[in-house]
Order: structure tokens, then C-alpha cells, then sequence
């Protein structure tokens, strides 16, 4: 958003003219619908963030809107006595949900650039094909995978959370769960990956081959510094992505709190705090902290993520 | 917070904030690494493979063949080792699983979460959330402060829909008649609509085989979530439309509703047909909502919800399996026409 633009008048008519005058009072309608809309549509998450720091009396008697009549009451309790409370957990599912988000995001687009990289500049048989299933698996629902993959982690592999621990090796008790993450991951990553690298201009690749530059050169030294905006948008959406997931951390880690993430427990938390909990109130908004920076530092690649084309879910 | 817990765990960071790239960097060097070594003529035909194989393991081993043996499993009883190819003769049941799905109409079996799903949730949170995202884009685009509020709708897409889940109780809890009201709507039925404060998700008006209200509920509350997400795509569609083109409709003497109708509209539709597909697929996937807000409860059960039930309450992963499959079914068709788009889009190139 620039400044400058927005400083500038719409209107060629001089200013404070009766001209003016009347043109700007006609837009008056429109800036009350845009302004209402917003503020109504900002309601239920204001609701929420005046209800945080709201004492429990207050909390249960009156709405969050009577909160103004009487600010002294405004009160940080609600998120001292959520983080400290040794049976929320929420310090740690806070570190597990890095723990899950970072490799299940490093993983799907990492190897899903190779693959990218292979389905747009390398000729192979079946590649066409291949790609055709991808773009099919994209809308697949994920209930479809659950139980033969569960069955094989935990019958066959024998990948409990409790034997996984057990083993002590940091990280491991994750893996069934980065997998999936990646798998599931994949289709949306090679898709857009594959789209924007084959965007890329051929004479680029074909110098690079004259001047003896390898395939890993290419890659490393010409495609990916190129396609910084598409790996970034691709970044923020999966991290985004796995760190909002419910689904699938219910079904492969489910509540064990040392692996826990964030969404599990914060869920598991409305079940034994009850619902209407004032506890509950800043424990959403903590588990909000991290999408909410990552969303409005890095807002632009989110949108241009959203706008090539995502059917994942 | 205890913060001497996250210090202890620094070697796991390491160990993964580090391991996990490192292997795959050495996959890929290792790989063309061993590429070179072979004579000339093969290495086209070999380097290609490395390039895509762990992506085509990974997708066959988590999508292709998971999807399959739940199409298997579907037709089995709980018996069954689904991984192991000789227990599935003797567990074999034919369409039993389905059979109990789709027994006892209209309320029985799978009945009410195929008719939240293929119909309340179909509906009308693609409709809402096309309506929405439509009237905000054009809205929008012609203020000057456009990023700015675009950003603040937007928002909701960035947070877990368990969060959005716990917002959305706040806003509609309820307290008995007469007491002050707590959670927002109620507040706003009480005081402007004198109305009886209503027990949002739980009233199931207008009746007990139509359970609309409480559905819708659910449905607003999601569709406040995902609205940003259509507005984006939309406004960057709106923005595609050349200028030149409203002007001349407008200077022929159209109104701005007939500008909207007939010019900006129509050139929308492509976009619109694809938001709107990608929506159904949400619709019918829904599941997180549904799980923190109702639990399925009060007839608000969703084929999604219904098979995490059936696969951790009922242990019964036949069942599980069988909602699956009609929950794939209920996504094929939109499966489809994605593909024959994206044929459509590949023939222009």
C-alpha cells in the first residue's frame, strides 16, 4: 500500500468546489458499507481478545462489550494462569507444534521441488501421466489414507508414541507424523512448483549446459534462486498449513501431551476446561500468535500462493 | 510458562531444524553422484527417476495406496489385516459396511452427515462465502484503503480452525432468559429483536428431521473463516477485468448494478466456477468445526466427523472405511472437473 497514492484526491474537481463537495458526499454510502462490513466482520476475534483479558466474575455475568464501561478490571490473569498451569501444557505443545510444522513443511517442498524440477525440464516415459494423477490426488479427501497407514505405523512398524520415546532419539517420536504431512503435502507443492519452473525461460538451462554446468548446478545456482516468490508462497502454505492441522496430528500423534501440537491440545483443553472456560479465551489467542505474525509480515506470498491455484485441503 | 522444558529440548531443535535438510541434500548430491558414474547413454534415463522418486514414493505410499486399501477395507469386517492380502478372503462381508450406512432413512446410519454435507454444507457455505467474497471485492476495489481492510477480512485464513471454533462459541453462548447475555448474537437478538435468547448450537429449527438452524451455525461460523480466501481470489479477478471496458458500458448510460450484471459478472464467471469448486470440496471435507464446536451432536454430524468416530469411538474400521468411500464418491464429480480443466488449461499452452 503506498501513501502517496492514497493521499492523492480522486476527483479532478478543485478542491472544497461545490463539485467536490458533491462527489465526495456521494461516496459516503460506500465508505460506510466498507468500514461496517469490516468492523462487523472483526466482531467475533475482538470479542474474543477484550474477553482474554477479562476476570473469570466478569467473564461469566456480562458480555465483553460492558468490559469498556469499567477498564481497571482489564486484567492479564487469564494468560499468566494458562501458561502456568502445569496441566495445560501449552508451553510444550507450543515447542511440539514447531517440531511438527518445521520438517513437515521443509520436507513436502523440498522434495517436491526435485520432482518439480524433473516433471518440467527432464524427459521422461509416464511423465504426463504421472502429472495428471497428481493434479487428481490433489482433491482427494485425506479420511481415504487413514487407516492403512495408521494400521502399517502402528501394527506393522510397531511406531507408537511410547515406543518411538522410548528409543530416546530426539525428533523420532514426529516422524510418522512428518511423512504424512509430506505426502499429503506433495501433490499441491510439485503442482505449483512444476507450473512456475517451467515458466522459466529454456535459454536459461541451455547456456547453463554449454558453459558444462551440471544438473545440480542448474538447479541449485539457476532454478531455485529464480523461483524465490513461488518456494516462499509455497513455505508459508504448508507451514500454515500444518501448524492449523486438527485432522491429521489427532489421528497419527492424538493427545499424548509430549507430542502433542497446539490445535490437539488447545481442542482437548475445551473438553476439560469445559466450553465458555475464561482460560480458554487466552489460550486461543496464544496459539494464534505464530499464524498471525507469519501471516501479516508475510501476507503478500500468502495471497500469490492462494492465487496460483490451490485446491489442497 | 516453564521455559527450563523448551532449553532441554534444544538438541531435538537441532537434530531437526538441521537433520532433515541435510539428508535431503545429501540424497540429491549422492544421487547425481552416483548419476555420473554412469556411462553417457543412460544417464538421461536415469537421472529423471532419482529426481522424482522420493516424491513418487512418498505420494503412492501416503495417497495412492492408502486410497485403494481403503477401498478394500470398505468391504470387510474388523477382522481384517488390511495390509496382509490372506486375511482378506475369510473377513471378506461384501457391501455390509455400506448396507449400515445407509440403513434406516432418514435418520439412521450415515443419513444425517451425508445430508449436512451434500446439502446444508454444500450449499450454503459455498453460496454464503461466494456472496460474501463477491459484494467485498467490488466493494473494495473502489476505495482507496483497499489492502488494508482486505487484510483484516483476510485474517481469519491465517488462524486453526480450532481457534476459529472457540471465537464462534464466544459468540454464541447463551444464558437463560432474563439473565444479562454473555455471548454476542444472543445480545443483539435479545436487545434489538426482543426475541428470546437462542441456544445457537443446539436449537434444531425448524424441526426434528430438518435441523437447519444449528447447522447453519456451524456453517456461518466457517464461512467467516474462509470468506478472505474467496475475496482474494475474486478481487485479483476483478482487477484482471480491463477498465476501458466499464467505461464504455458506463458511458452508453449503464447504472452500476447493470455494469455489474451484464459486463463485470459474466468475464467473473470462469473464476467464480473455480472458487466455487474448490468450496465444495471444503464443504464436504469439513470436520474441525464440527469437532470442537458440536462434536456432531444435536444432528450436526458431517461424513468427515462421522469417520473419525467410527474409527476411534466405535473402533469399528470397516465402518470408518465405508464412510470414507462415500465421502470420495461425494468428491468425485468436482475431482473431475478439475482434471478436465486442468486438460483445458495444458490444450492452450
Amino acid at each position: 500500500m503506498t501513501v502517496a497514492a492514497a493521499a492523492q484526491p480522486t476527483s479532478s474537481a478543485t478542491m472544497f468546489s461545490p463539485k467536490w463537495i458533491a462527489e465526495h458526499l456521494s461516496r459516503w454510502p460506500l465508505h460506510i458499507a466498507v468500514i461496517g462490513l469490516t468492523a462487523a466482520w472483526m466482531v467475533p476475534t475482538i470479542g474474543l481478545l477484550v474477553s482474554s483479558f477479562r476476570p473469570f466474575s466478569g467473564q461469566a455475568t456480562s458480555g465483553w462489550w460492558t468490559a469498556f464501561a469499567n477498564p481497571t478490571t482489564f486484567t492479564i490473569s487469564n494468560y499468566t494462569q494458562v501458561l502456568s498451569a502445569g496441566t495445560t501444557n501449552l508451553g510444550q505443545a507450543f515447542f511440539n507444534s514447531f517440531m511438527i510444522a518445521v520438517p513437515a513443511t521443509v520436507l513436502p517442498v523440498t522434495i517436491g521441488a526435485f520432482a518439480a524440477y524433473a516433471f518440467a525440464w527432464m524427459k521422461f516415459p509416464g511423465r504426463n501421466g504421472l502429472f495428471l494423477a497428481l493434479v487428481g490426488l490433489l482433491a482427494v479427501p485425506l479420511q481415504l489414507t487413514f487407516i492403512p497407514v495408521l494400521s502399517f505405523y502402528v501394527q506393522h512398524l510397531h511406531w507408537t508414541t511410547n515406543n518411538l520415546e522410548a528409543t530416546g532419539i530426539p525428533g523420532l517420536p514426529w516422524v510418522p507424523l512428518w511423512l504424512a504431512h509430506a505426502g499429503y503435502g506433495l501433490p499441491f507443492s510439485i503442482y505449483l512448483l512444476a507450473n512456475f519452473f517451467r515458466a522459466l525461460p529454456s535459454d536459461l538451462f541451455e547456456s547453463a549446459e554449454i558453459d558444462g554446468a551440471g544438473t545440480l548446478t542448474v538447479f541449485f545456482r539457476i532454478v531455485l534462486p529464480l523461483s524465490v516468490p513461488a518456494l516462499a508462497s509455497l513455505v508459508i502454505f504448508q507451514f500454515l498449513w500444518v501448524w492449523n492441522d486438527l485432522l491429521v496430528a489427532l489421528i497419527y500423534v492424538g493427545g499424548t501431551p509430549s507430542v502433542a501440537p497446539l490445535t490437539v491440545n488447545l481442542a482437548g483443553l475445551t473438553t476439560s476446561l469445559g466450553q465458555g472456560s475464561n482460560l480458554l479465551t487466552s489460550a486461543a489467542f496464544f496459539s494464534m500468535i505464530v499464524p498471525l505474525i507469519v501471516f501479516l509480515s508475510l501476507q503478500r506470498y500468502f495471497v500469490r500462493g492462494i492465487l496460483a491455484g490451490s485446491v489442497k485441503g | 510458562m516453564d521455559f527450563s522444558l523448551l532449553l532441554q529440548d534444544i538438541p531435538t531443535l537441532l537434530v531437526v531444524i538441521l537433520g532433515v535438510p541435510a539428508v535431503l541434500a545429501a540424497y540429491i548430491v549422492g544421487g547425481e553422484y552416483l548419476v555420473r558414474r554412469l556411462p553417457d547413454k543412460n544417464r538421461p534415463q536415469v537421472r529423471p527417476w532419482i529426481w522424482v522418486g522420493p516424491a513418487l514414493f512418498l505420494v503412492a505410499c501416503f495417497l495412492l495406496i492408502p486410497a485403494i486399501l481403503t477401498a478394500i477395507q470398505s468391504l470387510e469386517g474388523n477382522n481384517v489385516d488390511v495390509l496382509d492380502p490372506s486375511t482378506w478372503g475369510p473377513n471378506f462381508v461384501g457391501f455390509k459396511n455400506f448396507a449400515r450406512q445407509f440403513a434406516d432413512f432418514p435418520t439412521g446410519g450415515a443419513w444425517i452427515a451425508i445430508r449436512n454435507n451434500v446439502i446444508f454444507w454444500l450449499i450454503f457455505y459455498t453460496l454464503f462465502t461466494l456472496v460474501f467474497g463477491l459484494v467485498l471485492a467490488v466493494l473494495f476495489d473502489r476505495v482507496k484503503y483497499e489492502q488494508f481492510v482486505k487484510s483484516l477480512i483476510f485474517m481469519p485464513m491465517a488462524i486453526s480452525s480450532v481457534a476459529l471454533g472457540l471465537i464462534w462459541d464466544f459468540m454464541y453462548e447463551y444464558q437463560p432468559p432474563g439473565e444479562p447475555q454473555t455471548g454476542t448474537m444472543n445480545a443483539l437478538v435479545t436487545t434489538f429483536l426482543h426475541h428470546d435468547p437462542v441456544s445457537w448450537l443446539q436449537d434444531q429449527w425448524p424441526g426434528e428431521t430438518f435441523n437447519l438452524l444449528n447447522n447453519l451455525a456451524l456453517i456461518g461460523a466457517a464461512t467467516w473463516g474462509i470468506t478472505g480466501f474467496a475475496m482474494v481470489i475474486l478481487s485479483a479477478a476483478l482487477k484482471g477485468i480491463p477498465g476501458e471496458l466499464l467505461e464504455a458500458a458506463r458511458v452508453d448510460g449503464a447504472g452500476e448494478i447493470t455494469v455489474f450484471r451484464r459486463v463485470i459478472l459474466p468475464l467473473m464467471m470462469p473464476t467464480i466456477v473455480v472458487v466455487g469448486t474448490t468450496l465444495v470440496i471444503f464443504a464436504l471435507k469439513a470436520f474441525d468445526v464440527v469437532y470442537v464446536m458440536t462434536s456432531g451432536n444435536y444432528n450436526t454430524d458431517v461424513l468427515a466427523y462421522r469417520m473419525y468416530n467410527q474409527l476411534y469411538l466405535a473402533s469399528n474400521s470397516g465402518g470408518a472405511s465405508a464412510v470414507a468411500i462415500i465421502l470420495l464418491v461425494a468428491v468425485v464429480p468436482v475431482l473431475i472437473f478439475n482434471l478436465r480443466q486442468f486438460r483445458a488449461v495444458e490444450a492452450r499452452r
